[in-house]
């Protein structure tokens, strides 16, 4: 007598819960049953839970009987000629879906070879544990798990051929690869995902050695010649947006070059670009602040306004122009409507993006690294027979990640360039490592991949022989063009007085707490001061009645308006403890301040 | 003393004296001396160097490596102490109750060599009654527990049963429900009191509460272990209660120690506890693999102490006592200390340095101390 639940609520009881659970198997094996119920016996608790809601992850696995795959190699011809899809073995009973409750009844078995009578499912391919990207990284049956995960994270940040129609395309923020190239080193999955038509990276040569320490801690170096020739080189497109939006009142924004009586008029130089519509000309070259889309907005405050006919018809100011720090090419210009039928200007911006020192590269394996330093060619080490390596990278990322599948790539890669083909490195079915080292061996080379190389400077011949081969590397979207920042004097919050915070309002670095705390700790307290002087401020202080007094420029007079004539002096305070004062008196607390010579 | 030296009294500390006399010629103490005073002074801390702070981050930065919520196992046995992270919380804290009170026991001459070793756990150790009974046989019929007595830990006590009649009987959560006595066998007796009529559920209960009646020892202490340190024999406990332990007779008080900074204050005043916040706290830094100088320490534990009763390093205990409503405002609870500041009609003479840098001065701390010694005439500035 077993229980049966019926997603999760009682249902009733069965005599024979084996002939039950048959029951419902082959039904649904049948297709008499949905093939998305799935059931579970728990023997401890002797209940029979049958599933068939939505939101279970469920996987495909192949059904076996008597130690024997249903699927069989008739069913691969008829698959591979196409007369048959996925759907039919489904509905077949070839292959059926289980989710993770009805898993814990059934032993799979991970290869045809290892199937006994017990078993009831095979694995189609140990593969399948593995995502769609994570299956893109070669060799990955020689990696650390954790740097397998991070090397499929990083190729989802890669720049490359983002997609076919990118010219008529208005995406915020995209990268294009201008020349990627498909990797030599692939696995199952390029075919499969037809990675050859929109690749995302491109094989260099690599040399595993240390350069002059340019490349510790992560750091990569690459090769300037390489550089020079398109290495790395992509394009960086933006969109400003503009749309005459309608207020209330039958006043709408108007696109066009602002006239002078504006408020807000900026100045005709950053109106130069503009065209007679008042939206820039394509293949205009812009700089920071230039405006790229010229707009009017109606006054904010209507209300007010109307009794003064004389200002009621002054317009604002409300163009886009590019960002602090920005530049580029006006590259696309699309005139549209939005939703509601309003006109809608998009400009799209082009900068061609040159690897600079800062720029973020990743090889397929986990091992990120930006670049430290660039080479002329004439200085980078290179092989007996005149190879110059593209990057060098540092031969400490290697032992402690682990990532031996990062060197299997380089050997095979480098075996593959030489012989003309692309090596398979599918994970758990790659070409074994004796068959490439064998290859490159039967080509010349030494079968390690290592090679005699000279320093490109003295020319002198290195003591070792250094490991060089090709590889696929990826340079990801995070560039330091666009995270650079540096500020001396620059716009200030307006409540506080003290500097903005963050890139985009052109902010500065906060000194904390902590980094305060270093400076009293060396005792340099007039350093400190002048640190925190960003938002000092001087006010008159009335000496009777310790408030903040007036200060009267036209007659060059302080005077306190509660106390008359008191004593009135200046001190120098921060903004922010004025505004605590404030702060204090809005809440009924008197803050007598009581002045006294600091000497 | 030698005649070189006494120049240097009240130079150098006496210490320093004492080791010159000892390990140098007599020709060269002079020169020694000299030396020594020079180096001594170049040593000392420098007026307006923020020793706070220095100390402040000498313990923090090392502190943020140190592994949260790890439990060492003291000795062989398994005992659970405080370690890492949470212990120094807890005692800069200055927390009344710990995670794991402990004592460490010296034991005096005869009986560190390992004799009666045994017994002298077992007396320390708090025993209820339910210890050292083998059985509670429950007599319905007449309303009464027979408790059979371990005769071996009773021996290894010293507890008769008449005297253990005697103890039980005393107990408060007993004393009104059940009367004690001892029959012929040498067990006790306990039977159920009162008029009104009592049923087996009351004898269920009497039995429950007889288990947790204190019978001997001393109250607190929840485990014992004799240990082997060096070459002696050492009682560690869990759960402490110094004031009984170093009534006993077999304890050597000199060396006996808690780990409870509150009994130590109590027991042997504020120095002591200076002391034993310094070993504590150095102690765990230590066990970290940590290297902090001992000083750093120091400092916070006199801070702790000046008052002469334990303060943490809270805003109810060192911070609630600065001088500065500015300086309390921007630690904890701003709002608390404006109001009540408020209400007061405090002063911030702004003599530290938070207030400072909150009106954007320069804090008196390093070149931000002195000042000018000539009087600036007074008059309007223009």
């Amino acid at each position: 007598m077993a229980e049966v639940y019926l997603n999760g609520k009682f249902v009733g009881n069965v005599e024979n819960k084996d002939e039950f659970i048959e029951r419902i198997k082959s039904d649904r094996r049948s297709g008499v049953m949905s093939a998305n119920v799935n059931f579970y016996y728990d023997a401890k608790l002797d209940q029979i839970c049958v599933e068939s809601l939505r939101g279970r992850t469920r996987r495909p696995l192949i059904i076996v009987k008597d130690g024997i795959p249903l699927l069989t190699e008739k069913h691969i011809k008829q698959l591979q000629k196409k007369e048959i899809s996925w759907k039919d073995l489904a509905d077949q009973g070839i292959l059926e879906y289980l989710d993770a409750a009805e898993e814990e009844n059934a032993l799979v078995a991970f290869s045809e070879s290892e199937l006994t009578p017990d078993h009831s499912h095979l694995e189609i391919s140990p593969l399948c544990m593995l995502g769609l990207v994570t299956t893109l990284v070669p060799f990955g049956q020689y990696i650390q798990s954790a740097r397998l995960s991070i090397g499929s994270k990083n190729q989802k940040h890669a720049i490359g051929f983002y997609a076919a129609n990118f010219p008529v395309r208005i995406d915020m923020d995209v990268n294009l690869l201008h020349y990627p190239q498909a990797p030599i080193v692939n696995s199952i999955m390029n075919d499969l995902c037809d990675y050859d038509k929109h690749p995302s990276g491109q094989n260099l040569v690599i040399a595993v050695m240390c350069y002059k320490g340019y490349n510790m801690e992560d750091a990569i170096i690459l090769n300037k010649g390489s550089i020079e020739r398109g290495l790395g080189r992509n394009s960086y497109f933006r969109p400003a947006i503009a749309d005459e939006l309608r207020y209330s009142g039958g006043l709408t924004d108007e696109i066009c070059i602002p006239d002078k009586e504006v408020k807000g008029y900026k100045s005709e130089k950053d109106y130069r670009l503009l065209e007679d519509d008042g939206i820039v000309f394509p293949e205009a070259v812009v700089k920071e602040e230039d405006v790229v889309i010229g707009k009017t907005s109606p006054p904010r405050f209507l209300s007010s306004l109307e009794d003064y006919s004389l200002a009621s018809n002054i317009r604002r100011e409300s163009s886009v122009a590019l960002r602090h720090g920005e530049k580029g090419v006006i590259d696309f210009v699309l005139i549209t409507e939005n939703e509601e039928g309003n006109k809608l200007v998009q400009v799209r911006i082009r900068d061609q993006r040159i690897p600079e020192i800062g720029d973020k590269f990743v090889s397929r394996h986990g091992q990120k690294g930006v670049i430290g330093l660039i080479v002329p060619q004439s200085d980078m080490p290179f092989t007996a027979s005149g190879v110059v390596p593209d990057l060098i990278f540092t031969p400490h990322g290697i032992p402690s990640r682990m990532t031996v599948s990062h060197l299997l790539e380089i050997l095979g890669a480098k075996t593959g360039a030489l012989a003309g083909r692309y090596i398979d490195a599918t994970t758990f079915g790659s070409e074994p490592e004796e068959r490439i080292r064998k290859e490159l061996l039967s080509m010349g080379f030494r079968e390690d991949g290592t090679e005699t190389m000279y320093n490109g400077i003295t020319g002198e011949q290195f003591q070792v022989k250094i490991f060089i081969g090709s590889m696929y590397y990826q340079k990801i979207k995070h560039m330091v063009a666009n995270k650079l920042q540096a500020r001396a004097r620059g716009p200030i919050q307006l409540l506080t007085r003290q500097p903005t915070e963050g890139r985009a309002k052109e902010g500065g670095l906060r000194l904390g707490e902590m980094e305060k705390d270093t400076l009293v700790a060396h005792g340099a307290s007039l350093l400190l001061k002048e640190r925190f002087d960003s938002d000092k401020t001087i006010v008159p202080v009335c000496e009777g009645c310790g408030l903040i007094a007036i200060y009267d420029a036209q007659k060059d007079k302080r005077y306190c308006p509660m106390c008359g004539d008191s004593d009135v002096n200046d001190i120098e305070i921060s903004y922010a403890f004025k505004l605590i004062l404030d702060e204090f008196k809005s809440l009924g607390i008197y803050p007598k301040l009581q002045l006294k010579s600091k000497y | 003393m030698h005649e070189a030296l006494k120049p240097y009294v009240g130079k150098l500390p006496r210490s320093i004296l004492e080791e010159i006399e000892e390990k140098c010629p007599a020709s060269k103490i002079k020169k020694v001396a000299e030396k020594a005073l020079e180096e001594y002074n170049t040593a000392m801390i420098a007026p307006g160097e923020a020793v706070g702070l220095i100390s402040a981050e000498s313990i923090g930065e090392p502190g943020t490596q140190m592994t949260l919520d790890t439990f060492h196992f003291a000795g062989v046995a398994e005992m659970n102490v405080t370690m890492g992270l949470p212990r120094i919380i807890e005692i800069l804290d200055g927390r009344k109750t710990l995670a794991t009170p402990m004592m460490e026991i010296f034991l005096k001459s005869p009986y560190n060599k390992g004799k009666d070793i045994r017994k002298c756990a077992l007396l320390v150790k708090e025993t209820t009654l339910g210890e050292i009974v083998t059985e509670f046989v429950i007599d319905i019929v007449d309303l009464k527990i027979e408790a059979k007595l371990d005769a071996e830990k009773m021996a290894l006590l010293g507890l008769t049963p008449a005297r253990l009649a005697k103890a039980v009987s005393k107990a408060k959560t007993l004393s009104k429900e059940a009367s004690v006595k001892e029959n012929k066998e040498g067990n006790l007796v306990l039977k159920l009191k009162g008029k009104e009529e009592k049923g087996l559920n009351d004898l269920y209960k009497l039995k429950e509460t007889a288990r947790d009646v204190y019978v001997c020892g001393i109250k607190g202490v929840t485990q014992v272990l004799p240990v082997k340190r060096k070459d002696e024999f050492i009682i560690i406990t869990a759960g402490s209660n110094l004031k009984k332990v170093l009534d006993l007779d077999f304890v050597d008080p000199n060396r006996t120690m808690s780990n409870d900074i509150y009994e130590i204050t109590e027991n042997f005043g504020i120095e002591a506890a200076r002391q034993a916040i310094i070993e504590e706290v150095f102690k765990v830094i230590e066990a970290q693999g940590l290297n902090v100088d001992i000083r750093h320490i120091m400092l916070v534990a006199d801070t702790m102490c000046v008052s002469g009763a334990i303060k943490g390093i809270t805003r109810y205990g060192v911070v609630s006592e600065k001088a500065s409503v500015l300086a309390r405002a921007s630690f904890e609870t701003p709002i608390k200390h404006v109001i009540n500041a408020a209400l007061a009609g405090e002063v911030d003479k702004l003599n530290s340095v938070v207030e400072n840098v909150m009106l954007n001065q320069a804090v008196p701390v390093g070149t931000g101390l002195p000042g000018l010694v000539t009087k600036v005439k007074k008059g309007k500035l223009k």
